[in-house]
């Protein structure tokens, strides 16, 4: 029987205020309140809550047949908790019905796969905890930043302990292979990999309301008519999508809501069922090995990393950035660690992106020009990296560091552990005392 | 198809922007072989590049007949023309200019500069025309800004032929909004009664169409272009004594290109950092006023007037410099950030340059946004990642600007009057 999975992604960066270079040493505070709180307001409006409400529906009205999948960043968690919780607990309704999965990611949205393994594990174990405490459910499936794999990341994900994990159907890759079936990394055998369908998955996302498309109008029969006429023995359907496709890049008066709303009842009358990327890799064994050297993600036509690192703009912010890291791992400062998610977001990297001249810069973009995204970041990141500095001094190196506070830390247990013994030594000594003075009044008698 | 051209300034002897860009286009437009281009000048030096298209110099052309023998005409103007058209324009002298003051060949004198008298000038610059379109067959006109506009109304009026102007400047970029109401009358009187309007920008453009109130349909942008660097400029090394990055403004100091916002900026600069200088190179009747500013906010020690810069030397400061300003309030188009992108040099221009209209690899900001210029200037001399990529992509992107494919615009609005 075939399957469709249907996963959606939410992310939503911390966006820079204007931050000069006079700021630098002077102002500490980095972010952009005002337009972080009124895009996420907008955008929670016109599509995550309608969305969520109409998910909900659609599960309680197909009793569980009909199931999603969905991975929601951390530094999007965060923004949705300060500025529309009602839509978190749209996602912890959503969470109690048992039909829908949450994945787990790294938790800022970052690139640090591909910079900082250590980072990459911490993050993910960071997010991985996050949601367990909001939704009650411990995720089994990773999915990278912008579906971003290569072999390298295949073995750091497996040995972090997941077995599962999604990521694009890249053409180059797969050449004539189908998506529509569980493969198994290159590297890792045991690690089962779920792609995405790049043809049905944008038909949705970019074409449904492109009237030039001679497939206009897309209805839900017609969609669920040509998944239906996929090969037989190919199961699975995977539509990986943004969230904000409902209601944001598909405004509502497209008509994406009913399409949604009429797809199940096409795919069950068609004998195809839904299924969470989960149970799709767990009831699946692999047909095949995917080889990928160069990493691919799920962006632009090329499916590459050129949106993030494609320029020397984006290598240098991104490795500057890094550098930093095993500084920041060793501080033990709050804000600066919060900081220090916030500022790895992958978003960041992409408004600095040269691709798109002429044809239009990035729609997600804040800034006027990639320059202006370069510059605004390079100061801020100058700024963060002299609190790191500041925190220790700059002259021992890092491995001293941690040795030196190795040993601190080890003081402090030290001391403690002396103290319980003192205080038990003092203890006994006391009992010894509390025995001892009746037999000096017995013998007084 | 002939082209009659009127311009004003011509390379080698420029004074502006204006030379650079008639010369330009005509080379551009000489790469089109059915085409030819009888070039109009003040003063011709003997100097200028005559290799493809003829120069005719409104000097050497008599409006008064005088029986100037062979033996004076030759040794007098064969290093400008052949002695030969000396007699054709003279059968061509139109009316009685006797009471007008002229030399011993009936030619006026032209200083081919912007003298205070400039009006004069281009009255008797079309007095000439009136001769040289009555000579010379041709099936269109050309001319390039006010200067010449007198000159292409008259050539129209005698001939009947098409007359196409070309704005590089308006009176309202010249004078930040308060025009001269003789040349602005000028201006309009040209764009009134040509056949169609040139302007070097969409920003140009939009000024014709608002302040001079033209049709939309007669104004068209054909953006300059730029040509590319000789080897013997290719060849000039940097030269710098100081270990700081230096910051260069380029241009004639007044109030059309912002030099104040440059010295804005260099003083937020300067108090924040040490490791860059500012360079003002250029002269212009805001200069005075300009030392005065940098010594007011005691930046002077890091802050330098170099004086009009003439020929190669504008290159060596640009090869010198690791960033260009031009921070124009209004700039119809603006080619020297073209020419310092072609030496490697960033450049951060304003948005109200008509080049931000087509350069991409360059920063943009507005020209009284100081904030984000010093901003810009520090970004690209601090961070190595942002100064080498404006580089090599800048390189790039101005090397693929080509005055052929501005010529051929031209010749598509020629092609339409027809």
């Amino acid at each position: 029987m075939k399957t469709i999975c249907i996963y959606f992604q939410l992310h939503q960066p911390f966006r820079l205020k204007r931050y000069r270079f006079f700021n630098i040493g002077r102002d500490h505070y980095y972010f952009d309140d005002y337009a972080n709180e009124d895009i996420l307001q907008q955008i929670a409006t016109r599509s995550y809550v309608p969305a969520n409400r109409m998910l909900l529906d659609l599960v309680n009205q197909y009793k569980g047949k009909f199931k999603v999948a969905f991975s929601i960043s951390g530094v999007a968690l965060e923004q949705l908790e300060i500025y529309a919780p009602e839509v978190i607990d749209g996602f912890r309704e959503l969470a109690k019905t048992g039909s829908v999965e949450f994945l787990t990611e790294t938790y800022a949205h970052s690139l640090a796969s591909l910079y900082d393994p250590e980072e990459f594990r911490n993050q993910v174990r960071h997010h991985s905890d996050r949601i367990e405490l909001l939704f009650e459910q411990k995720p089994t499936v990773l999915r990278n930043t912008e579906l971003i794999y290569s072999d390298e990341i295949a073995e750091m994900v497996y040995d972090m302990g997941y077995s599962k994990m999604i990521t694009e159907g890249a053409k180059h890759i797969l050449g004539w292979k189908s998506p529509n079936y569980v493969y198994q990394a290159a590297t890792q055998q045991k690690l089962k990999l779920l792609l995405k369908n790049s043809r049905f998955s944008d038909d949705i996302t970019y074409r449904f309301s492109n009237y030039s498309w001679n497939e206009y109008p897309l209805t839900a029969e017609k969609f669920i008519s040509w998944i239906a006429g996929t090969p037989p023995e190919e199961e699975v359907v995977n539509l990986f999508m943004n969230y904000e496709t409902l209601g944001n890049l598909q405004p509502s008066y497209t008509g994406i809501f009913e399409f949604f709303k009429a797809m199940p009842r096409f795919a069950f009358e068609n004998g195809i069922g839904f299924s969470t990327p989960g149970e799709v890799l767990d009831s699946h064994e692999p047909i095949g090995i995917m080889n990928v050297p160069n990493p691919i993600s799920w962006t632009d036509e090329e499916r590459d990393l050129s949106a993030w690192v494609g320029n020397k703009l984006q290598k240098s912010a991104l490795q500057s950035l890094y550098e930093a890291g095993e500084r920041v791992r060793l501080c033990t400062d709050r804000r600066l660690k919060q900081d220090w998610l916030y500022l790895q977001t992958s978003d960041h990297f992409h408004y600095m992106s040269t691709k798109h001249f002429g044809s239009g810069q990035s729609q997600f973009s804040p800034y006027m020009s990639p320059y202006d995204a370069f510059n605004n970041y390079m100061n801020v990141l100058s700024d963060f990296i002299g609190r790191v500095k500041a925190q220790y001094p700059d002259t021992v190196d890092n491995e001293e560091l941690n040795a030196l506070l190795t040993t601190i830390h080890n003081q402090e247990m030290e001391i403690k552990r002396l103290q319980a013994e003192l205080k038990k030594v003092i203890g006994r000594n006391e009992e010894m005392l509390v025995e001892k003075s009746p037999k000096t009044q017995k013998s007084e008698k | 198809m002939k082209a009659l051209m009127f311009g004003w300034e011509f390379p080698p002897h420029i004074l502006g922007g204006l030379g650079t860009a008639s010369y330009g286009l005509t080379r551009g437009m000489a790469k089109q072989e059915d085409l030819e281009t009888i070039f109009v000048i003040p003063k011709p030096w003997g100097d200028e590049d005559q290799s493809f298209m003829k120069i005719i110099g409104a000097n050497n052309t008599p409006i008064v007949w005088r029986d100037a023998p062979w033996e004076t005409v030759k040794p007098r103007l064969e290093k400008f023309m052949n002695p030969q058209e000396y007699y054709r324009l003279r059968d061509n002298i139109y009316a009685d200019f006797n009471y007008m003051h002229t030399n011993d060949l009936g030619c006026v004198e032209f200083s081919g500069r912007y003298p205070n008298n400039i009006l004069e000038e281009t009255n008797n610059y079309s007095i000439v025309a009136g001769v040289i379109a009555r000579t010379y067959d041709f099936d269109v006109i050309h001319s390039h800004d006010w200067l010449t506009y007198p000159a292409g109304l008259h050539a129209k009026s005698v001939t009947g032929k098409p007359l196409v102007i070309h704005v590089h400047a308006t009176e309202f970029d010249r004078s930040r909004g308060k025009p001269n109401p003789m040349v602005y009358g000028i201006e309009k009187d040209g764009m009134d009664n040509c056949d169609h309007i040139i302007c070097v920008s969409d920003l140009t453009r939009r000024t014709v169409i608002e302040n001079y109130h033209q049709p939309h349909w007669k104004v068209t942008t054909v953006h300059n272009a730029v040509e590319p660097l000789s080897p013997e400029i290719e060849a000039i090394e940097r030269i710098s004594g100081v270990p700081e990055k230096v910051v260069t403004f380029l241009g004639r100091i007044t109030m059309q290109k912002g030099p104040e916002f440059f010295v804005d900026a260099a003083t937020q600069v300067i108090k924040k950092t040490d490791h860059i200088r500012f360079v003002m190179a250029g002269s212009g009747d805001m200069m005075d006023q300009m030392i005065r500013l940098v010594a007011d906010r005691s930046i002077a020690h890091k802050f330098h007037f170099t004086g009009f810069l003439r020929g190669k030397q504008v290159y060596e400061m640009l090869k010198s410099s690791d960033v260009y300003v031009m921070p124009s309030v209004s700039e119809p188009f603006g080619i020297s950030p073209l020419e310092a992108m072609q030496c490697g040099v960033p450049s951060i221009i304003s948005y109200q340059s008509g080049c931000s209209e087509i350069l991409n690899n360059v920063i943009k900001t507005d020209y009284w946004d100081v904030d984000a210029m010093a901003d810009a200037i520090y970004s690209i001399c601090t961070y190595p990642a942002m100064a080498e990529h404006l580089k090599v992509e800048g390189k790039i992107e101005v090397d693929n600007i080509k005055w052929e494919d501005a010529g051929l615009k031209v010749r598509r609005i020629y092609d339409s009057l027809m």
